[in-house]
Order: C-alpha cells, then sequence, then structure tokens
C-alpha cells in the first residue's frame, strides 16, 4: 500500500522584493498509514508553510507531493480541492467552526460540500462522530454556543467526516487551558489507535510532541532530524 | 436543513439568518427601492391610462378625410401665382369599397362612416351654431362610447331623431322630446325630434356636437350617398400613427391619428415615461449598490469561515454561488416587502386622492404582472449586485484567509 504522504525534493519560496526568499530547501518526507508524528521546530522554521503544502492549499515551488499515492503537482486546481476535500482532515488552532451551524451540522459540512445535498446517512455518521468525540448531546447546539475545547472536539470530528487518509493539526491544542489540552491530545490518540489515520501535528509544545510515535523537527526550513519517539 | 436543498441554498440561508440585522436592513432598503418604483409605475399607468381615456373620449384613433383638393396653375412655364382653392364639404371616394377593404384589416377593430359639416341649429328666436354629425350609431358606439355618455332620453337616430349636448339643450331651453330645427349652410332645412341628450365630458362638445342618423347628415349636407370621413378604432392605439402613413400610402387619402392630432400630449406621455424610466434606473443602481455593499462586508467578516469551507473542499464555484444566491435571496424578499408596501402607499392614496364627492381621480392598481417583474428584475439586480462580492470570496486564498 502507498504511503499516506511522500515529499520528494519539495521546496517553497516566495517573491521578495528584487528576488526570491527560500522557505522549504527540499523536504523530503515519507508518513505511513496509521503514523502519529509531530512536526516542531522554532518559529520562522517553514512549519506552517510545509503543512499548508501538505494540506494542497498551497502548492510547492519545485519536487513531488504524493498524497495517498496520488501525485499532485500536475493535477489542476478543480481536482486538487477535491482530493483535499475528500483525503485530508484539517484541525486548526482557532477552532474555526462555521457559527451559523449546529456542531452537527458542522461535523456533515465536509460530506454536504462533497456531495451536495444532506442526505440520512451524512446525519448519521455525523452523529455517530458527535458520541465519538463524547458530544453527542451537543449535537444541535449552535457553533458558536460551545466552549473552547467542546469546538475543537466538534472540528475533530469533523475531520474525520470524510475518513481521510491524513489529519493535519495545526496546534490543536495551543488556545486550550493544560487539562483540556490533554483531553483533546488524547482523543486524538484514540481515532488513530481506532480508525488508523495518520496524524501530523504541528506543536510548539515538548509536552505534547514527547507523546507522539515520530518527532520531526525543521529548522531553517530543512529537516534536521526526523526520529521514532524513545519514549515509546 | 431540508434534505432537498443543495448546499449552496442552505449555505446562503444561514448566513443570511446569523448576519440577521445586515439582511434585515438591506431587505428593507430593497423594499424601499421596489416600492418606490412599482408605486411609481401603477401611479403613472394609472394617470397615463385615465389621460389617454379622456383624449380619447371624443375622438377616433385614426380618421380618414377625402384630399384637399389644389388649384394647378394651368400651362407649365408659369409663375403665376395661384391662389390656394378653399376646400368645401366633400365625400371619399368610393368610400363603401374602401369600408370593405378596412373591415378586412387585421389591425383595426371598427370602421365608422361619418357625414359631418357646419349647420345651424334653431329653436325660437335662439340660433346656435353646430356640427351636424351623421352616423351609423352600431358601429360609431364601438370607436366613441357615445352609448356610455348619454344623460337623459336614449342614443336613437332614426329618421327625423336628433341627438344633442347638454350645454346645447341648456342654450335653446330644449329637451328630451322637443323639437329642434336644423339648417344647413345650404338653406336644407329639418324638424327633428329630440331624442336623447348626451354628455361628453367637454363643454365644447356638449355644446356643438348634434348627432343624427347618417342618411339625414347626407341629405341636409348635400353630401347624399357620401361621408365626408371615416373614424376608424384600432386594436393597438399606440400603433395609429404607423397605420395612418401606411392608409395615407395605399389610399391617398388624409389620415389623421390621434397621436398626430394630440402631438403634444402625446409627446408629455413620452417625456413622462423616459424620466420615469430614468428614476427606475437609478433606483435599481442605488439598490443594485446596496446589496454589493453589505455582501462585501459580509464576505470580509466570513473570510476565515470561507477559507474553511474551503480547506474541507468547497470549490470555488461552490463559494460563488453561495454568495450569489444571498444577492438573489435579498432581491427576492426585497421585493416582495416592497411590492406590498406599494400596494399599501396606493391604498392610502385612494383615500387621499378623491374628488369633492367621495369620488376616486382615477382608477390605479397594482396589476399582478408588475409584481411579478419587480420580483424578477429585483432578483436579478440582485444577483447581479453579488457578482462582485461574490467573485471576491470565491478567489479568497484559504491559506490566508483562515490565518486571517
Amino acid at each position: 500500500m502507498a504511503d499516506v504522504l511522500d515529499l520528494q525534493g519539495i521546496r517553497k519560496s516566495y517573491p521578495s522584493g528584487a528576488g526570491e526568499i527560500d522557505v522549504l530547501h527540499g523536504i523530503d518526507l515519507r508518513l505511513q498509514r496509521g503514523e502519529f508524528a509531530a512536526l516542531i521546530g522554532p518559529s520562522g522554521s517553514g512549519k506552517s508553510t510545509l503543512l499548508n503544502l501538505i494540506g494542497l492549499l498551497d502548492r510547492p515551488s519545485a519536487g513531488r507531493l504524493c498524497i495517498d499515492g496520488d501525485e499532485t503537482s500536475t493535477l489542476p486546481e478543480a481536482a486538487i480541492t477535491r482530493l483535499r476535500g475528500q483525503r485530508i482532515g484539517f484541525v486548526f488552532q482557532h477552532h474555526l467552526l462555521i457559527s451559523a451551524f449546529t456542531a452537527l451540522e458542522n461535523v456533515m459540512m465536509p460530506l454536504l460540500v462533497d456531495r451536495g445535498r444532506p442526505d440520512a446517512a451524512m446525519r448519521a455518521r455525523a452523529t455517530e462522530l458527535l458520541a465519538g468525540v463524547g458530544l453527542a448531546d451537543r449535537a444541535e447546539h449552535p457553533a458558536s454556543k460551545l466552549s473552547g475545547g467542546q469546538q475543537q472536539r466538534v472540528a475533530i470530528a469533523r475531520a474525520l467526516a470524510m475518513r481521510p487518509a491524513l489529519v493535519l493539526a495545526d496546534e490543536p491544542t495551543g488556545n486550550l487551558d493544560t487539562h483540556t489540552a490533554d483531553d483533546i491530545f488524547a482523543l486524538l490518540r484514540e481515532v488513530n489507535r481506532r480508525e488508523g489515520t495518520s496524524f501530523l501535528i504541528v506543536t510548539h509544545d515538548p509536552r505534547l510532541a514527547a507523546r507522539c510515535d515520530r518527532i520531526i523537527e525543521l529548522v531553517d526550513g530543512r529537516i534536521v532530524s526526523d526520529r521514532p519517539n524513545p519514549a515509546d | 436543513m431540508h434534505p432537498w436543498l443543495p448546499f449552496e441554498w442552505i449555505a446562503a440561508t444561514r448566513f443570511l439568518r446569523e448576519g440577521r440585522t445586515q439582511s434585515l436592513l438591506i431587505i428593507v432598503g430593497v423594499g424601499v427601492g421596489v416600492a418606490v418604483i412599482v408605486f411609481m409605475s401603477a401611479l403613472l399607468s394609472g394617470l397615463q391610462a385615465n389621460l389617454v381615456k379622456r383624449t380619447l373620449s371624443s375622438q377616433a384613433h385614426l380618421v380618414l378625410l377625402p384630399p384637399e383638393e389644389i388649384a394647378r396653375p394651368q400651362g407649365s412655364g408659369g409663375q403665376a401665382l395661384v391662389q390656394r382653392q378653399a376646400q368645401r364639404l366633400r365625400s371619399i371616394d368610393q368610400w363603401q369599397a374602401l369600408r370593405g377593404r378596412l373591415e378586412k384589416m387585421p389591425e383595426i377593430a371598427t370602421v365608422s362612416p361619418v357625414a359631418a359639416g357646419p349647420a345651424f341649429a334653431v329653436r325660437g328666436d335662439a340660433n346656435k351654431s353646430i356640427t351636424l354629425i351623421g352616423i351609423e350609431p352600431a358601429q360609431y358606439v364601438r370607436v366613441i362610447e357615445l352609448d356610455q355618455k348619454i344623460v337623459g332620453g336614449q342614443l336613437r337616430v332614426n329618421a327625423g331623431d336628433v341627438v344633442i349636448g347638454t350645454e346645447l339643450a341648456r342654450e335653446l331651453g330644449a329637451g328630451v322630446g322637443d323639437k329642434l330645427r336644423v339648417n344647413a349652410g345650404n338653406g336644407a332645412t329639418d324638424t327633428l325630434t329630440i331624442t336623447g341628450l348626451f354628455d361628453l365630458g367637454n363643454k365644447t362638445a356638449n355644446a356643438r356636437n348634434v348627432y343624427v342618423g347618417l342618411r339625414a347628415a347626407q341629405s341636409l349636407l348635400d353630401l347624399v350617398g357620401g361621408v365626408s370621413h371615416i373614424d376608424l378604432g384600432l386594436h393597438d392605439m399606440y400603433a395609429a400613427e404607423a397605420l395612418a402613413q401606411r392608409l395615407h400610402g395605399e389610399t391617398g387619402l388624409v389620415a389623421d391619428s390621434w397621436i398626430k392630432t394630440n402631438a403634444q400630449f402625446f409627446t408629455a406621455l413620452t417625456s413622462q415615461r423616459i424620466s420615469s424610466n430614468v428614476i427606475r434606473f437609478f433606483v435599481g443602481l442605488s439598490v443594485a449598490f446596496g446589496i454589493a455593499s453589505v455582501l462585501v462586508v459580509s464576505v470580509v467578516q466570513r473570510a476565515r469561515e470561507i477559507g474553511i469551507l474551503r480547506a474541507m473542499g468547497a470549490s470555488r464555484g461552490q463559494v460563488l454561488r453561495t454568495f450569489l444566491l444571498q444577492g438573489g435571496i435579498v432581491g427576492l424578499l426585497g421585493s416582495l416587502l416592497g411590492s406590498a408596501l406599494a400596494a399599501l402607499f396606493l391604498s392610502l392614496w385612494r383615500m387621499l386622492a378623491v374628488t369633492p364627492d367621495g369620488q376616486p381621480l382615477f382608477i390605479i392598481e397594482v396589476p399582478g404582472a408588475l409584481v411579478l417583474i419587480a420580483a424578477g428584475g429585483a432578483t436579478l439586480v440582485g444577483i447581479l449586485a453579488a457578482l462582485m462580492p461574490a467573485r471576491r470570496a470565491a478567489a479568497l486564498d484559504p491559506v490566508v484567509a483562515i490565518r486571517g
């Protein structure tokens, strides 16, 4: 089976003044199915840029990027959008629910966007996911009325709606208190074990990174270390 | 979430509902604009219909007259000064055959031959100048609704009958059943019985028009077997001038349309229509700007949500349609509110604009077609107004939008 993620020689540069600024200098990275990896590094090291490229929100300046075996560099934008919707789930630092909808509807949203119209199967899937993150009783609450931890749980359920191969989490616990952060992290771990979904988690928090299976460290646009977690 | 609605509809209605105050304000704004347009259109078309009706109450859409007699100098090279010939009362040549042809033309509803000329009405010592009009009543009332204007007696112009106006009756002190002596300029006289009185709503017409049967007029005016003109009623009265020119070309007769004989009135109508179109255009424009500005703000406010929708696989097209729909929905709801407001204005107006005896000045209504046109137009304007903000939303870079 193909790797969930396969990056070869990924470069990214942005135009700046007369010349260009290189943010990523040739990244090679593979992620297998079911892996639970942390991406760490100081601010400005290119973590977010890399995450945007992997999430197909942005395109690399050079290099090969395969998601679930599909080479993406030659795909037209519409296909990229579809691939992103179907294979990748996002969990952001700011929970970014859509406030005009209820918790349940937010979880349904990726399915709705993909299929065009709501149906009973979607609702059932969303209900099940919401129960999985412990929010069955909050299904009909407006998203904006939920607490920070609850919103992040809804966001996690939403990220799983399409059964993505890979979930990208950008500081998923960054805005939460320690206790809630532990809960959320435990939930991600549980989903990883139960569904076999791969996770790539960007974090500043060494405590959190220490609980992942693999730690990838990025400094100045290069991977300086990539090691299995010794604690495991 | 209704199962039959597509994503774009669900998102558009939710976004509008969430931004309740904004949505409500702009819908009311659109409503006021639409109300102005609908109210103004209804008022103007009512006013115009009323003015046209009054103008045409004693006038045919089109009148065919014999060609003018022209005096030609004898010989070719002479520079003789030729005096313009006086126009005597003449008949239209071969009018019976012409009538047959006119009656077959699809744009003509009614053909009414008339023999009319000057005469005097004499009663006792009183002597009034009149226009003697000989008609075939069955045809004539379909061109000019004389039967609707009878205020005393009846419209009956058999041999020996005459129908006169209320003003002439007052001046002569005559009523229904009284005798009236009519003296044509050529010396022919006849004594007739007044069978009916009419009120055309025009003092001059009430004093001058005297209706008799066609044959009676022909013999009095020395126009035996002839008619002085033919009145035509058309299906489309606004086609009168074009038809007049065609008939003039085909028959050589003088063809006067009501549009030409009321040129000033018609120009006034046209300029009124143009100015109301200009007002409509600018009201529509300001409605469009209102919708666009609200949606531009909404796109800015929702940039992150748009970004997250794009990240979870929503296409640019889906985002574009979501915002276009919001524009369309605002336009549609605004137009419904506007039509209701216009109907309210009109009923208020009906209460205020009455004659001293409580009759409405004229009849105006909000026709169903106008409401449909307003709804369709406002929806279209809403969608067009949403085009710029919607494209902006669709073009948002999700990376930038999510980062905020």
